[in-house]
């Protein structure tokens, strides 16, 4: 398990450098998503299986989801279908299925190993972490709740684009 | 078989936190600051769960649900206010909304 965790380290070393140096967004994004599934290795080999499922489901998931739809909202036209051809060249996505390659060859390593088993340290399961969420930190997590309401609201508010704000702009601009 | 050692996966959660923060410090595309406060922010979930898991209690994994339920909040308005931007200023450039009006 020792070396799960340094070869899925330096996975997701190695992905987020490509992140903040490529120049295109959708091949950025597609290297954040192995580094976060990098990390939610890490976690899995630290003991903590239920915070790397939910780091695959909600990060890798849910708010990649997120920024792939603003990248297509931004790239909103006629030449973008061109575009879209050149994104996902062969050049673009062998360097992410390489990384993804060796994270399930670890992945299926780790099973053939004998399950969910983690490193010295002990498993943490979901049973306590729930325990632990609805326990002592009950507050937390309707805090969490009204920010999660709160940032709805917000992008809500800010995502609209009605008539007449529109026409303020124009005259405002003009 | 040894446990990893804590200073381990505390150095790889600094790794990717200054990597974020370089990411933020150098490219001006808003899109690539926001990927880079969501490596900067899960790097720091990385650190509480190394952190809970060096001392067996789930209080970590609590710590980095409430860092997911953030992030996945922020990056909603940060992604609205980007598009906002887009519309309004015709560019992802940061620098292009530099400036203050009055």
């Amino acid at each position: 398990m020792n070396d799960l965790f340094y070869i899925s380290a330096a996975v997701a070393v190695i992905s987020t450098v490509m992140v903040i140096t490529k120049l295109n967004a959708v091949h950025a994004l597609l290297y954040l998503i192995i580094s976060l599934l990098a990390i939610a290795m890490v976690f899995f080999s630290l003991g903590a299986p239920f915070v790397a499922a939910l780091e695959v489901i909600i990060y890798a998931g849910a708010i990649m989801v997120l920024f792939v739809f603003a990248i297509m909202m931004l790239n909103i036209g006629p030449e973008y279908a061109e575009l879209e051809r050149k994104y996902l060249g062969p050049a673009a996505w062998m360097g992410p299925v390489i990384l993804a390659g060796i994270l399930i060859v670890e992945l299926l390593f780790a099973f053939s190993r004998g399950g969910g088993r983690a490193a010295g340290a002990g498993v943490v399961g979901p049973k306590q972490t729930g325990i632990a969420l609805f326990g002592p930190y009950l507050v937390g997590v309707e805090l969490a709740s009204m920010l999660l309401l709160s940032g709805l609201i917000g992008a809500y508010h800010l995502g609209r684009r009605d008539s007449k704000r529109d026409g303020e702009q124009g005259r405002r601009v003009s | 078989m040894a446990a990893i050692p804590v200073e381990h996966g505390l150095m790889l959660a600094g790794v990717l936190f200054a990597l974020g923060l370089l990411g933020v410090l150098v490219r001006r595309n808003i899109i690539f600051m926001l990927l880079s406060i969501e490596i900067m922010l899960n790097s720091a979930g990385l650190a509480f769960v190394v952190a809970g898991s060096r001392w067996r209690q789930p209080d970590g994994q609590v710590m980095f649900i409430f860092i997911l339920a953030m992030a996945a909040a922020e990056v909603s308005v940060g992604l609205a206010l980007a598009m906002q931007t887009y519309h309004i200023l015709k560019t992802l450039d940061s620098d292009a909304a530099g400036s203050m009006k009055g």
